[in-house]
């Protein structure tokens, strides 16, 4: 065969694993693995049963998806699979996604999706199967490093999910190729439209996958059903509405709250606490939100990570979220983060990913916030 | 890509065979002239005879009489056509709301899931016979359900022989006790066509289901071939061609498709086999040889010509520690086309129903492959898989390892979401 031309990993042929999820980034990210030279097989998860997600398609698993990440390995030539990790997904993913509600936290499934699912049960199979790695139409740079490889953000800031991806450790991280690191978002519809690629114009995903309707209060009750209480003005306590379950609200919402009287300042208000214990739900005024520091255990490291000595980071605390200076440093087990400009609306359940400029360095998820006025440790 | 440029070993008959020299020419003779079978001019008598005369030839290879050949689309049309169509007729015929359809849980799902529609839309019950290890029905099971149940029972419908571990039913028996009852039989004959003797005047069916695409005949042609003395409400609904049992019109060119590769099949069947069969022996003493853990699933296959149980063309191997799928894409990758069942439309592989009522544990039943070998097969394609396998085997057992823990999750997880 012959040495790739492309610029990815010129000079080693691999076997490669293409997950295709029937989107446009996956699918270019694919067509540049076999340009490259590599020896690629496409797979598409399985990841959601239900059929009732058919017509318009959006997330992941989507019955047009899966025909078109058949559609995009028939253009390029390539085997196509769909692997089943339905099971798992439901336990891992979604089963974790409503025990976290229930709990009173926040969770973000697609971290959680990448931690179990895609870098996991999927590159180990692969691994299993003699394959090299595994290639996926993220939008983050691997990088080599004095230990190891590293995981960068994107070229594209506005695409990066290299927070997302920060639940990989280096083991892993060493077999993950993401072809699109280097590459903004234009160009790679533009690509997929000069290849030919069906996907080219099909629009991004937002949604949670399994919640195709974006309506996520509504599958949270479906499931763990009504559990209604108070929702109690912080300051005063007076009562000022129900909610159908804490879990339906998130710190920080504003909107959808349903509050029978304005506040007495007339200014809004948001939910700035939740009392699992009692079913109560507390709102005050946005100042109330500010997190100033917080704890989080879950942690993965990628590369060496953090010792008992402060260090400067950048901590990011949402998929689209810029990033606030920070430090931080390891007490024990958990991972104690100063934010030195304060995040407004942080919830526990949510990941914080610690960033040395372009890179990222390991992430925790969310067990305590501190806000202003509180004590200085949380 | 690698393999490309070898020969491919296509040991996947069963899904569905190459198209026939004989059934090409049949259809391109035919589709050379106009007409409909149905109009009253010249074109369409011309038309009309190319259908007639298919179906006297089907009816004469097959030993029933002309009028008893209702063309279709294929198999699950026609298996949907008697399980439906009798059991409405039943319905009537028995004068009670709710009568039995008696099947075997070894079903294509072509029956299976019309029975199972049967009962949840239209108050059917369903009795499913056992089967034993062998995915043979129990013929004791259903003569102790009809003594007591034949005034209730609409129909029986029992495969000729079963499509994934190849086992051949006791049909002529079964035929014979639901004659004595009274209760219409049906069985669906897709793979058994062409690989086992098939005179219908001696086995006594009700209704008899064939499919053109799996002996070398062009998909979306099949017959229900049922006695025409027997009431069956149609599905479809329209211009009552086919006795007003199937409406729709009458694909000539298909009819004389389907004549020709049923001619063929059955000509053929008895040299057929025994390549066949030779071509299956050889497989299984090379499995067994290479991987001498794996077990193959079905009747003995030393038995296919002498008693008959067992499909000449089918080898069902399940090999312990690997998944089916794995093995399946590693043997493609290896340039070896095979199966890992029936194939479903999602590509998702489910284990198979017919291995968990043969008594097969689920983590066994999803560790199966199937081979089937057909017309264009030969010793060239065994000795590709035996000598892919050990390596394939490995690789998968690996990989098998790594889900284990994954597996042993999802059980548990299954069970706590329903």
């Amino acid at each position: 065969m012959q040495p790739p031309d492309g610029p990815i990993d010129a000079g080693y042929l691999m076997r490669v694993i293409a997950a295709l999820s029937g989107g446009v980034d996956s699918s270019v990210a694919a067509a540049r693995m076999v340009d490259a030279g590599h020896e690629v097989v496409g797979v598409h998860l399985a990841l959601a049963r239900s059929k009732s997600t058919g017509g318009r398609s959006r997330g992941c698993c989507t019955i047009d998806d899966a025909r078109d990440a058949r559609r995009v390995a028939d253009m390029l030539g390539i085997p196509f699979y769909v692997w089943d990790f339905s099971a798992e997904f439901a336990e891992d993913v979604i089963g974790d996604f409503l025990a976290e509600y229930e709990a009173g936290r926040t969770p973000n499934p697609c971290l959680r999706c990448n931690e179990k699912i895609k870098f996991k049960a999927v590159l180990d199979r692969a691994l299993a199967l003699d394959f090299d790695a595994v290639a996926t139409g993220h939008y983050a740079r691997v990088l080599d490093g004095p230990d190891g490889p590293e995981l960068h953000r994107a070229v594209d800031e506005a695409k990066d999910q290299s927070y997302v991806l920060a639940v990989i450790d280096q083991h892993q991280l060493a077999h993950c190729l993401f072809p699109l690191g280097d590459t903004v978002k234009d160009e790679v519809r533009n690509e997929a439209r000069e290849r030919g690629l069906r996907t080219a114009s099909k629009p991004d995903s937002h949604d949670i996958c399994f919640i195709p309707d974006g309506k996520t209060a509504d599958f949270l009750v479906d499931r763990i059903g009504q559990r209604p209480g108070r929702i109690v003005d912080s300051a005063s306590g007076a009562e000022l509405g129900e909610h159908r379950g804490t879990f339906t609200v998130t710190i920080g919402q504003r909107r959808g709250l349903d509050l029978r009287t304005p506040g007495e300042d007339g200014r809004p208000r948001y939910v700035v606490d939740v009392d699992q214990s009692t079913d109560t739900v507390y709102v005050g005024s946005a100042d109330q939100l500010d997190v100033v520091a917080l704890d989080a255990d879950h942690v993965i490291w990628i590369g060496p990570g953090l010792s008992g000595d402060w260090r400067e980071v950048t901590a990011q605390v949402r998929a689209h979220h810029p990033g606030v200076p920070a430090r931080a440093r390891m007490v024990d087990a958990a991972l104690q983060v100063e934010l030195l400009e304060p995040v407004r609306g942080l919830a526990t359940g949510q990941s914080v990913v610690l960033y040395d400029g372009p890179r990222a360095l390991g992430s925790g998820r969310i067990s305590a916030t501190g806000r202003v006025g509180d004590a200085a440790t949380v | 890509m690698a393999g490309s440029a070898k020969r491919r070993a296509f040991v996947d008959h069963a899904a569905t065979a190459p198209l026939l020299a004989p059934a090409r020419e049949a259809w391109l003779a035919a589709s050379e002239s106009v007409g409909n079978p149905s109009s009253l001019h010249t074109s369409g008598r011309r038309a009309r005879r190319i259908v007639e005369e298919a179906r006297e030839s089907i009816a004469d290879d097959l030993g029933t009489r002309p009028s008893a050949i209702v063309f279709t689309s294929g198999g699950t049309e026609s298996d949907n056509l008697a399980v439906k169509g009798l059991f409405w007729a039943g319905r009537r015929r028995l004068g009670i709301d709710a009568p039995t359809v008696v099947s075997s849980s070894i079903e294509h799902h072509a029956v299976l899931d019309p029975v199972e529609w049967l009962v949840k839309h239209e108050g059917a019950a369903a009795y499913w016979l056992d089967v034993d290890s062998r995915a043979r029905v129990r013929t004791d099971d259903l003569a102790g359900f009809l003594s007591e149940n034949a005034e209730r029972t609409a129909l029986v419908t029992v495969m000729w022989a079963n499509n994934e571990v190849g086992t051949v039913q006791p049909v002529a028996q079964i035929a014979q006790l639901c004659r004595e009852y009274s209760v219409p039989f049906h069985t669906d004959a897709v793979q058994a066509l062409g690989q086992l003797p098939m005179d219908l005047s001696e086995v006594g069916a009700t209704a008899v289901t064939i499919s053109g695409h799996k002996i070398g005949g062009p998909v979306g042609t099949g017959a229900l071939i049922i006695d025409p003395y027997t009431t069956v409400e149609p599905v479809a609904h329209g211009g009552g061609q086919e006795r007003e049992i199937r409406s729709g019109t009458l694909d000539a060119a298909g009819a004389a498709a389907l004549a020709a590769a049923v001619h063929y099949a059955v000509e053929q069947q008895g040299e057929h086999a025994r390549h066949l069969a030779s071509l299956q022996s050889a497989l299984v003493e090379g499995i067994r040889r290479e991987v001498p853990d794996a077990i193959i699933n079905g009747a003995e296959p030393d038995d296919s010509i002498t008693h008959g149980e067992r499909l000449p063309g089918n080898v069902h191997v399940s090999i312990p520690g690997a998944e089916g799928d794995a093995l399946l894409m590693l043997l493609d990758a290896a340039g070896v086309d095979c199966s890992t069942g029936s194939a479903c439309t999602a590509g998702i592989p489910e284990p198979s129903h017919v291995l968990l009522a043969m008594g097969v544990d689920e983590r066994t039943a999803r560790s199966s492959l199937r081979f089937s070998f057909g017309r264009t097969s030969t010793m060239d394609d065994v000795h590709a898989v035996v000598e892919a396998l050990p390596g394939v085997v490995e690789r998968a057992r690996r990989a098998g390892s790594v889900s284990a823990s994954v597996h042993t999750s999802v059980g548990a997880a299954a069970g706590r979401a329903d």
